[in-house]
């Protein structure tokens, strides 16, 4: 045991100094980074909330964990190792939509799916994004002929980007995620709700035959989507 | 289960009854009889196709219901019912059940199969056939308020259609309770969730933390395939999409099962140099689908998306990339052609198997690795071993197939049982494991993927020894393709999942007039609720993830 019971007590005015000078001179690499280089040797960043906010949400996605088709196992692979999109700031899939703000569309929608996968979308907070993963989510891609088939995701919900292939190769995805964030980093992103979607109220359909043939079958206050397929693009 | 090599036995011939004979067991039910290409068919009365059904399985020996074909003709409806036998699937016989034109009833099959029940909702919902005595028949793949049945054939595809959303029902809210008033609770799995492998939605009642009743409810994927394959012709236009059913890599086999099916309708010989090609591509194939069925396994018992799961994604991306080299594409192939594969081996050919042969050297490591991680897991096997568990008798009569009925002790595997391509040439050996359970099922995929190796392996010596001038990769085929009109023909190859079969019947256009995709995973997945009930929700989840279900070929 030591002599002197004194408690260690830090010399704080020295330490300042210290790595202050160690920062200034170079000398300890450990506090320098890429933002210090380009700010200086000064703590402050000046700079408009906005912007900052913007930056901010484009570094750090949370992702949906959200697999339709089969550019979800491309997208499997883009988080995976090799690809790995974690090293952009957008790998975390959350398997809750509370708990993501970009969702990926990686799929084939079909009609049984959509109204599923609005209710999906409208859960997640704000601000959110979509990304549509593949061909389908353009325009029905190759099942655009089926009886079933949602002609394109921006049927149901805005999209943001579009990264087309069938399926895009794990490149195209990491491309298409990275230019959204420069766009949200840029504040670019489309509003949340840019097309008007055909869910509404049962009762707002125009009452034609088939409303009335399902009118008995169908509670009136049920959310229902109606597709007309004869008017799809 | 065992870890040992099961015994090789040689198995005794099965008896074959010649049509005629047949046709005298189902006595005065038959009204007519019809060639199929695979199989003899026999016409019977609407109101007897349980009869007949029973007196093939009992007394025949038909004891695989592979696949419900329903269609439309002018004149009248028209259920299949393709029976095979599990010992011998080459002996194949086809039940034909006419319906009327103006009310299409006839009777169900099934109290006598139950893979029927899904097989006749489908026949119900797309082509409009009633089944009697069936026991829950309303849609299956469209959505409850779908107007018209879309593969008849005055359905009007340009109807608008309404879709409802109904909420799911909310646990909290209230308790289902049960007539006998038991603590029962009604939990929604799906169809968004990171366990279903896709957009499946299970409807499970709860007794506290057993599972009492678990209802699949499928078609959240349901692309219309059949019609599309229908709209295209032969020759270039179908063979993209069976990329598309199973697409978890399992693009070649897939493609195969058209190719098969095809080829032996247009009566086209292939090239043995393609069928080497073929094969080595198809079992490059089911080492990525089996490779991504046991990281997604792993993932759903462990919750770990960390090792494992990696794992399994780096050894499919080895093998992705030499698909790539192989096809020019990483996930959607369109290699084959009817009469041979679109395009030779890459250049430089020794780099390619150089490659090939350093992925297959650095396979049993990595298989060392997964059995220490995963297979050799203490906690693993507490979940995995004896729930979920699948009698055999009951996995043949929900007509599963693949590593599912494989699991479950079931020796049956088309690629031995029924040859094609140039499996018969090579040295492999089906696995087989008898537990029954979610364990056996894992070990049977980890044990094909060797197995699947040594395929590949003296697939690229015969490759590397094949003389320079007989390197044919495509037969002379038509440039457009006209079966005789009114050929019916089922063929079936082993998928990734297992028994992928394809009817087609043609009408003497360059397009088949009915194409009908009998997908495993439909067949596997009926089988669900007998693994599930009575366990906890947990086991569920790993029973699920044990079938290796892909929604794009259950609903198609």
């Amino acid at each position: 045991m030591s002599s002197d019971n004194r408690p260690f007590v830090t010399d704080d005015s020295q330490v300042l100094t210290d790595t202050r000078d160690a920062r200034m001179t170079g000398e300890d690499n450990r506090f320098n980074s890429k933002l210090r280089e380009a700010f200086g040797s000064s703590p402050f960043i000046l700079t408009k909330f906005d912007k900052f906010m913007n930056w901010v949400r484009g570094s750090s996605m949370f992702m949906l964990q959200f697999g339709i088709a089969c550019c979800s196992i491309e997208m499997m692979h883009t988080y995976a190792v090799k690809h790995d999109l974690d090293r952009f700031g957008a790998g975390v899939p959350r398997a809750s939509p509370r708990q993501a703000d970009v969702i990926i569309v990686p799929g084939t929608i079909v009609s049984k799916f959509a109204p599923r996968m609005k209710r999906v979308y409208d859960q997640m907070p704000e601000p959110k994004f979509v990304i549509g993963m593949g061909s389908c989510t353009i325009s029905g891609g190759p099942f655009q002929e089926g009886y079933n088939v949602v002609k394109g995701a921006e049927e149901v919900i805005p999209v943001d980007i579009h990264v087309p292939g069938c399926p895009p190769r794990p490149e195209a995805l990491v491309y298409g995620v990275a230019k959204l964030q420069e766009r949200i980093a840029n504040g670019e992103s489309s509003p949340v709700t840019v097309k008007p979607y055909e869910l509404e109220q049962f009762g707002d359909l125009d009452r034609d035959e088939i409303v009335d043939q399902l009118a008995r079958e169908i509670d009136e206050e049920d959310l229902v989507m109606r597709y007309n397929w004869a008017d799809s693009p | 289960m065992s870890l040992e090599e099961p015994e090789p036995d040689v198995p005794a011939p099965v008896e074959e009854q010649s049509p005629d004979e047949l046709a005298e067991l189902l006595g005065d039910h038959v009204i007519g009889r019809e060639e199929h290409l695979n199989a003899p068919g026999y016409v019977i009365r609407p109101d007897a196709v349980q009869d007949v059904l029973s007196t093939l399985k009992e007394e025949a020996g038909y004891d695989h219901l592979s696949c419900v074909t329903a269609q439309e003709y002018e004149d009248r409806y028209e259920s299949i019912y393709h029976l095979k036998k599990f010992d011998d699937p080459t002996q194949e016989v086809s039940v034909v059940v006419p319906a009327d034109r103006e009310n299409p009833v006839s009777e169900s099959a099934e109290p006598v199969f139950r893979t029927a029940d899904w097989h006749e909702r489908e026949a119900y919902d797309l082509v409009g056939i009633d089944y009697d005595d069936h026991p829950d028949l309303r849609r299956i793949l469209l959505p409850e308020s779908w107007q018209g049945h879309p593969l008849a054939e005055d359905y009007d595809q340009d109807r608008p259609q309404i879709v409802p959303l109904r909420e799911n029902a909310n646990p909290l809210q209230e308790d289902h309770r049960g007539e006998d008033d038991t603590d029962t609770m009604f939990l929604n799995i799906g169809p968004h969730h990171p366990a279903t492998h896709g957009v499946l939605h299970l409807k499970t009642t709860l007794d506290g933390e057993q599972v009492a009743d678990v209802e699949s409810d499928i078609g959240y994927l349901h692309r219309c395939e059949e019609q599309i394959c229908q709209n295209g012709t032969y020759r270039h236009q179908i063979m993209p999409y069976p990329d598309r059913w199973d697409y978890i890599s399992a693009g070649l086999l897939n493609e195969w099962a058209y190719a098969r099916a095809a080829e032996d309708m247009a009566d086209i010989e292939v090239p043995e140099y393609a069928q080497v090609i073929r094969t080595m591509g198809a079992e490059l194939c089911r080492i990525a689908a089996h490779m991504l069925a046991v990281g997604t396994f792993a993932l759903d018992v462990y919750g770990d998306f960390t090792a494992i799961f990696m794992y399994a994604i780096r050894d499919r991306e080895k093998a992705q990339n030499i698909l790539e080299d192989l096809t020019g594409q990483r996930l959607m192939f369109n290699y084959f052609r009817l009469g041979g594969v679109v395009w030779d081996l890459p250049e430089p050919r020794e780099e390619f198997f150089e490659k090939t042969r350093d992925f297959l050297e650095d396979l049993p490591e990595a298989l060392e690795e997964y059995h220490d991680l995963i297979s050799g897991n203490e906690i693993l096997q507490m979940r995995t071993i004896d729930t979920g568990v699948l009698p055999p008798e009951v996995a043949k009569s929900y007509g599963a197939t693949g590593p599912v009925a494989r699991g479950s002790g079931i020796d049956y595997d088309l690629r031995r049982d029924d040859p094609y391509g140039y499996y018969d040439e090579l040295d492999w050996d089906v696995v087989t494991e008898d537990g029954c359970d979610n364990y056996s099922r894992l070990l049977v995929r980890l044990r094909e993927v060797e197995e699947s190796a040594k395929i590949i392996e003296q697939c690229i010596d015969l490759l590397e020894d094949w003389p320079e001038e007989d390197r044919t990769i495509q037969a002379n085929v038509p440039r457009t393709l006209k079966p005789d009109d009114d050929t019916e023909i089922y063929r079936a190859v082993e998928g990734a999942k297992g028994e992928l079969g394809i009817y087609m019947r043609s009408d003497g256009t360059d397009k088949p007039a009915r194409f009908k995709i009998r997908s495993p995973c439909f067949s596997n997945l009926q089988t669900l609720p007998e693994m599930a009930e009575g366990e906890y929700v947990p086991d569920l989840v790993a029973a699920l993830g044990s079938l290796d279900i892909v929604l794009g070929e259950v609903d198609r």
